[in-house]
């Protein structure tokens, strides 16, 4: 065999796998923008990862209002993209109608829940990390009351809440959780205003550290927080920079784990669900230089306790979404 | 008086504000860093390169021409219906409600009920407005555009509260059942062998629009009620002096106005999604200004309008989808084309028409 043989070989089987390789991944945001610096983002942050990773492209795509899913979904998969990965519970039922018209291509869904062949369901057990959070938020109080914002008020916002008041009451069992929901629609994603006043009314309720669930919402009770002189916790993301110093730390959903293996996996995407829970990194807290000095070492014991004995399953923290009830707090 | 031809009228004018308006929309796309001409490519492409594309484009150009026919109508009587948005939403209640309460047998009794369903929501929605225009003098823009945000609250308490399904946590409607899913263009192309995409939700509604600019220009040009409305649009002083009666006219007007908006329903809600969700008009009710602005109000006009439009929207999604171009750009290109056809349509007509009266003249 001659040197060229062996180039034109090489050449050839690198032009096949590129032919193969060149079904791009696509990635849908939901209602709530991609820059929401917390859920959304989280994926974006998974997609770009991956994107810087292996120097690969990916096809994006921002819902605008919730009629335009479907079509988006079948304009992505119609262009060939694979896998196509979108965020939120709310593209279950489409996904349910589109997912049979592509048998060939992959989907998976983060917090949905759809079966189907092509599928991949991605649920995360917010419950647990929401747990340790609301730990941390108990030791952290002086007042004895704490505060959760949820986003749209649907069973998984209540799972994060529920799980929360089991941490607190855990850590201090006379603790005081105030609970709001910012409303009933998508809408509720996105309202930071809303977010802010709600924030100010539970302070002056007492609170001194506040959970938002609330994607973009959030920024909203972050900020209000951080003005108003008490402590925040963010979600999904790690928003502990947002407000250094202010931020005890960030409930850590690992969606951008999600998207990154669901990109990383490329066509060959297994279907079926997988459970991100605090055993397997799904779930956490952050802890960085912005939040070091907020959180104790007493905290900091108590949380990798509870953490260890959570992924162990000697722990098991309530799931709302389990019988839709809470032993902790009532919404 | 010395005129232009018709067809000069009604097809040269539109078409150079049209060119202008995409001439300018081309600079912006050049100034925010794009090729306009690849712009153009790519939403000629998406929106009537493919039979998908042209699904969808006729799909979004079906709601528009029911919006687009309801603000027509009553602009002939002098009323300026903005409630579209509102009475597409309600016409969407009516569509869920028709289709979840019975078991329907067979689509085209379902399609029957949901029609007269939609139309009566839609109208009922209108009625309010006209009724406090007729009987107070509260201005219709006024009431009209409050009673689409009351729409929006009224849709939101009802898909949360009430028509969600148990143990569903989007604020959507349960889907219709199968039985009353419409006929696609697909399957009705189909039967005289037309090959179609079927993965397209362009349904059978597209020709209930048709059959509507059709009903529509026969009741405003050949019916005593249509004389009554376009008497009483032009001058009301006048129509009241010849016998017809304000309060009746704006009351018709308005619940057909309103019952034609509501009838968008029958496409977006049953045609394509099968279920009813938040926001499902997307801001189609305000098309339907621009299309009927565009269409000079005849119902021929609304047609091409709407078609036009739909192209628009559905090559603006393209565009959000290939390039860097924000969607919102497709509303500045909306905007520039109701700019150019609707208000600044003298700056057109005018030199056209000294063109035309110069040959004349020659002759």
């Amino acid at each position: 065999m001659t040197i060229t043989q062996k180039f034109l070989g090489a050449a050839a089987t690198l032009a096949l796998t590129t032919a193969i390789a060149h079904a791009e991944p696509a990635v849908i945001f939901d209602l709530g923008g991609k820059f929401d610096k917390s859920f959304n983002e989280a994926a974006f942050e998974g997609a770009k990862r991956w994107a810087t990773e292996t120097g690969g492209t990916y096809k994006e795509l921002e819902m605008q209002s919730e009629a335009q899913r479907e079509q988006a979904l079948r304009r992505l998969a119609e262009t060939g993209a694979n896998p196509i990965v979108m965020t939120g519970f709310a593209f279950g039922d489409v996904l349910n109608q589109v997912a049979p018209d592509y048998p060939d291509t992959k989907f998976s869904i983060i917090d949905g829940f759809v079966e189907q062949p092509n599928v991949r369901t991605i649920l995360f057990a917010e419950h647990e990390g929401s747990y340790l959070v609301g730990m941390m938020a108990a030791m952290a109080s002086k007042t004895g009351t704490v505060g959760f914002i949820g986003g749209m008020d649907i069973p998984l916002i209540r799972r994060f809440g529920c799980g929360y008041a089991q941490g607190v009451m855990a850590a201090k069992a006379d603790a005081k959780v105030i609970a709001n929901m910012t409303g009933t629609t998508p809408a509720a994603w996105n309202d930071p205003v809303k977010g802010g006043e709600l924030a100010k009314s539970q302070k002056s309720q007492g609170a001194d550290v506040i959970y938002a669930a609330a994607g973009g919402t959030g920024i909203g009770v972050l900020q209000a927080a951080a003005d108003e002189g008490i402590l925040s916790i963010g979600v999904d993301s790690n928003q502990n920079y947002m407000h250094p110093g202010k931020v005890l730390t960030s409930m850590l959903k690992r969606v951008d784990n999600a998207v990154y293996d669901a990109f990383t996996a490329g066509e060959a995407l297994e279907t079926g669900i997988i459970n991100m829970n605090l055993a397997s990194g799904g779930v956490g807290y952050a802890m960085d230089d912005n939040n070091k000095d907020l959180v104790t070492p007493e905290m900091q014991a108590a949380v990798d306790e509870a953490s260890a004995k959570i992924a162990s399953g000697e722990l098991v923290v309530h799931d709302y979404m389990s019988d839709n009830t809470c032993p902790a707090l009532s919404f | 008086m010395d005129r232009m031809p018709k067809w000069a009228d009604a097809l040269l004018v539109p078409l150079i504000s049209l060119i202008i308006a995409f001439f300018i929309s081309g600079l912006v796309i050049l100034a925010i860093g794009e090729d306009p001409i690849a712009a153009m490519k790519l939403m000629i492409d998406g929106a009537l390169g493919s039979t998908y594309g042209w699904g969808y484009t006729l799909y979004y150009a079906t709601n528009f021409m029911f919006t687009g026919l309801a603000v027509a109508v009553a602009f002939h009587a002098g009323l300026f219906n903005i409630g579209g948005e509102g009475q597409a939403t309600l016409g969407g209640l009516g569509v869920a409600v028709v289709c979840l309460a019975l078991p329907w047998p067979h689509w085209s009794l379902a399609l029957g009920a949901a029609v007269i369903g939609a139309a009566a929501f839609g109208a009922l929605w209108a009625a309010v407005p006209a009724w406090l225009q007729a009987k107070r003098g509260s201005h219709i823009v006024i009431t009209t555009i409050m009673f689409n945000f009351i729409a929006a609250s009224l849709l939101n308490y009802v898909l949360v509260n009430i028509m969600r399904p148990v143990g569903s946590m989007d604020p959507a409607s349960a889907r219709f059942a199968v039985e009353t899913k419409l006929p696609r263009l697909h399957e009705i192309l189909g039967l005289v062998g037309i090959p179609f995409n079927n993965r397209n939700p362009a349904n059978i509604s597209l020709l209930i629009a048709m059959a509507a600019c059709v009903l529509v220009w026969v009741l405003i040009w050949h019916t005593r009620l249509g004389y009554q409305i376009r008497a009483f649009g032009k001058s009301e002083k006048a129509a009241v002096y010849a016998g017809i009666r304000p309060v009746r006219i704006t009351m018709y007007a308005m619940l057909i106005s309103g019952g034609l908006a509501g009838m968008m329903a029958v496409n977006n809600v049953m045609g394509e999604a099968q279920r009813l969700v938040l926001n499902s008009v997307e801001g189609a009710g305000f098309i339907g200004i621009a299309v009927a602005l565009m269409g000079r109000n005849h119902p021929f006009g609304v047609f091409l309008a709407a078609i036009l439009f739909g192209f628009l929207y559905q090559g603006g999604a393209e565009l959000a989808l290939w390039t860097k171009i924000p969607r919102e750009l497709i509303v500045v290109v909306q905007a520039l084309v109701i700019l150019f056809t609707g208000a600044l349509d003298n700056m057109v007509r005018m030199p056209v028409e000294r063109v035309f009266m110069a040959f004349r003249k020659a002759k």
